[in-house]
């Protein structure tokens, strides 16, 4: 669509902006000036320069969570995007399923982030949980709470089984834009079910799948408040993720320096990464339009 | 609708994301000492004591009360300033919209986790801590831009001549967008507050920070009880289980326009 | 405005930013800007030059502090020739 340049568009973005600009840029700004002072009290803060950027960059618990929050976010993806398109293409295309199906995917989505800890906090006790009980049961020694091991596993499900329905439910989407007319079509050419797939399914799926990892990358890269609840980052640090990690600096220990130069290194990452995808969405969408 | 091998593994799956959900339910209508004595499937002797606990205990039902409010106020206020922009991103080239429009997303994407600390000392030195207003403009920071972006979508998709007929008509444009755009667009509101809904009640982290005793969120009154008095697992699955109800009813509202509101591709 | 902390630095740094948006929609609204390709791998315009050579240099102020000793100064200044370059033929 062709749109008119008017530039007087800027008065209906003005409430956005102002009200973004409240919660955003000053925080941001702040966050700034924090980070290159020392702060006891309001009136009690020393310039120091770049030394707590130098700390935080050499400061071996953040590689860590570094590391273990960027596998943690590629097992994700690798989990969660296969598996969703997988859900997507057994849903029924349309009767009472359809719709059956459409709320009892989406119910965990809408499942407050700290209920879902609950909920998995409960089920995977040995003692009162029923996965725990019939994981231990089946005689693997199970407990999320002493084996680093068992706590990362349960994490990771824990988020398969939160955020998939996104997956699948953006899958779906792109899946119902395919008209009838190509699967006859295809039924007709004698196409093997693979080559529907790859040459029919997966290229009207492609635009939101994009969307859909995009949205998996950031959301389990910010992740805070399921691992919170469930594990509490451990045991040890074996669950401590980037958030998790900045909030103890932060809100735990007060270190309003560090904490504030974290803060900007986690910006920064996350400000790359989401113009990198923004620019590859939006050529993808100017490819498809021309 | 013939049934085929490949429902069976949709069932499956369905099971899987039903089955912790069931649990928690479960637990609700057991007795702690039924939670904590064996492992049953089915309650032995179903009880609603756990929830007669909350809903007549002010610690616990005010959490709901407050967050009802918070995410209220949240959607209006977004729905309220995303409704403009997104007619302006969707109709008009203008100076910086693009950048505009990239920066508003990118605090779709920022981690809430970094704003936590400001958030904190800019809502004190005005006064709004521990208020509905702080936790609903808090969650404007994403809901928002998100808006902006679903909204933008669906406005998309309304040809522009409705606009210029409209003007040619000699309507004004608040009247034309009030009386003839707004209800164009109706499901993609619905869309768009749904999800503001949703992002608004499942946070926790800011709406916990922000909050400590007269706004607190029941999202927040749950984390603390686990760390206070911690094993009242009855009541505690109880009150997961009312967090989910809210959820459930505007799923079942909207089921209709969810997968629309996917098909945009813009959550 | 005391709880924002602000130093006499990060104050000269967020006016500076501040006043680069105004001028570039100054010029911008003077001679519009007209996308073209470079050698960055993509279409870019003014704008998005100008974002591009900012996250850059934050990065290369960012990788400076984490593999160096050496003075800050130094960074700032290929941050400003990276700038430079992005600028004029990216």
């Amino acid at each position: 669509m062709n749109k008119i340049t008017n530039n007087k568009a800027w008065f209906l973005v003005l409430p956005v902006f102002f009200i973004v600009a409240i919660s955003a840029i000053i925080p941001l700004m702040t966050v700034v000036n924090y980070s290159v002072q020392d702060i006891f009290d309001p009136q009690t803060r020393f310039f120091v320069g770049t030394e707590w950027f130098e700390q935080v960059l050499g400061d071996r618990r953040l590689h860590d969570a570094l590391i273990r929050q960027i596998v943690y976010t590629m097992s994700v993806l690798l989990i969660e995007v296969p598996l969703g398109i997988a859900v997507a293409l057994t849903l029924p295309r349309k009767g009472w399923g359809v719709s059956a199906s459409m709320v009892l995917l989406a119910l965990p989505l809408l499942i407050p982030w700290n209920v879902v800890g609950t909920i998995w906090q409960i089920f995977g006790r040995a003692d009162i949980g029923l996965g725990g009980y019939v994981i231990n049961m089946l005689g693997i020694d199970y407990n999320y709470s002493q084996n680093p091991m068992d706590a990362w596993v349960t994490v990771l499900v824990m988020d398969v089984w939160h955020w998939t329905s996104l997956i699948v439910l953006l899958c779906y989407a792109g899946l119902r834009s395919i008209p009838d007319a190509y699967y006859q079509a295809a039924k007709i050419d004698g196409a093997s079910n693979w080559a529907v797939f790859r040459f029919i399914q997966l290229p009207k799926m492609q635009s939101v799948l994009v969307i859909g990892v995009l949205l998996r990358f950031m959301d389990s890269f910010m992740i805070y408040t399921e691992p919170f609840v469930l594990t509490g980052g451990g045991p040890g640090t074996a669950t401590t993720f980037l958030s998790q990690f900045l909030v103890t600096i932060a809100v735990g220990q007060f270190d309003l320096g560090p904490a504030a130069a974290f803060s900007l290194i986690y910006f920064l990452i996350i400000l790359l990464v989401c113009w990198v995808f923004y620019t590859v969405v939006m050529n993808a969408g100017k490819r498809e339009e021309q | 609708m013939r049934f085929q091998k490949r429902h069976i593994a949709l069932i499956l799956y369905i099971l899987f994301l039903l089955l912790p959900i069931y649990w928690l339910f479960n637990m609700s209508i057991k007795t702690n000492s039924e939670i904590l004595g064996a492992m049953t499937l089915f309650p032995d002797n179903p009880t609603l004591a756990n929830y007669a606990t909350i809903l007549t205990d002010p610690a616990w039902y005010s959490g709901y009360i407050n967050s009802m409010i918070y995410v209220a106020i949240n959607v209006v206020i977004s729905l309220a300033v995303a409704l403009p922009a997104a007619y302006a991103f969707s109709r008009f080239n203008f100076v910086g919209d693009k950048h505009l429009f990239f920066w508003l997303l990118t605090n779709r994407m920022a981690p809430p986790a970094v704003f936590l600390l400001p958030f904190f000392q800019l809502y004190s030195s005005v006064g709004l801590f521990d208020t509905h207003i702080a936790v609903a403009l808090a969650h404007c920071l994403f809901n928002v831009p998100l808006a902006v972006w679903i909204l933008e979508g669906f406005m998309s998709g309304i040809p522009k001549e409705i606009d210029e007929t409209a003007y040619i008509d000699g309507y004004s444009f608040p009247r034309f967008f009030g009386t003839i755009f707004i209800p164009l667009i109706r499901s993609g509101i619905g869309v768009t507050a749904f999800f503001c809904f949703m992002f608004s009640w499942v946070e926790l982290l800011l709406a916990r920070t922000l909050t400590s005793v007269d706004a607190k969120p029941i999202v927040a009154t749950m984390t603390r009880t686990v760390s206070a008095s911690g094993l009242d697992w009855g009541v505690l699955a109880a009150a997961g289980v009312l967090t989910i109800v809210p959820g459930a009813l505007v799923i079942w509202f909207v089921r209709n326009y969810i997968a629309k509101g996917f098909a945009m591709g813009r959550v | 405005m005391s709880w924002m902390a602000w130093t006499p630095i990060t104050a000269v740094f967020f006016s500076c930013i501040i006043l680069m948006l105004i001028g570039m929609g100054i010029w911008q609204t003077v001679s519009p800007t007209v996308p073209r390709r470079g050698f960055l791998p993509l279409t870019t315009t003014r704008g998005d030059r100008l974002f591009i050579s900012l996250l850059g240099a934050a990065y290369i102020h960012l990788g400076w502090l984490a593999f160096t000793d050496a003075a800050l100064w130094v960074a700032s200044i290929i941050a400003l020739f990276w700038l430079f370059i992005v600028m004029r033929w990216g």
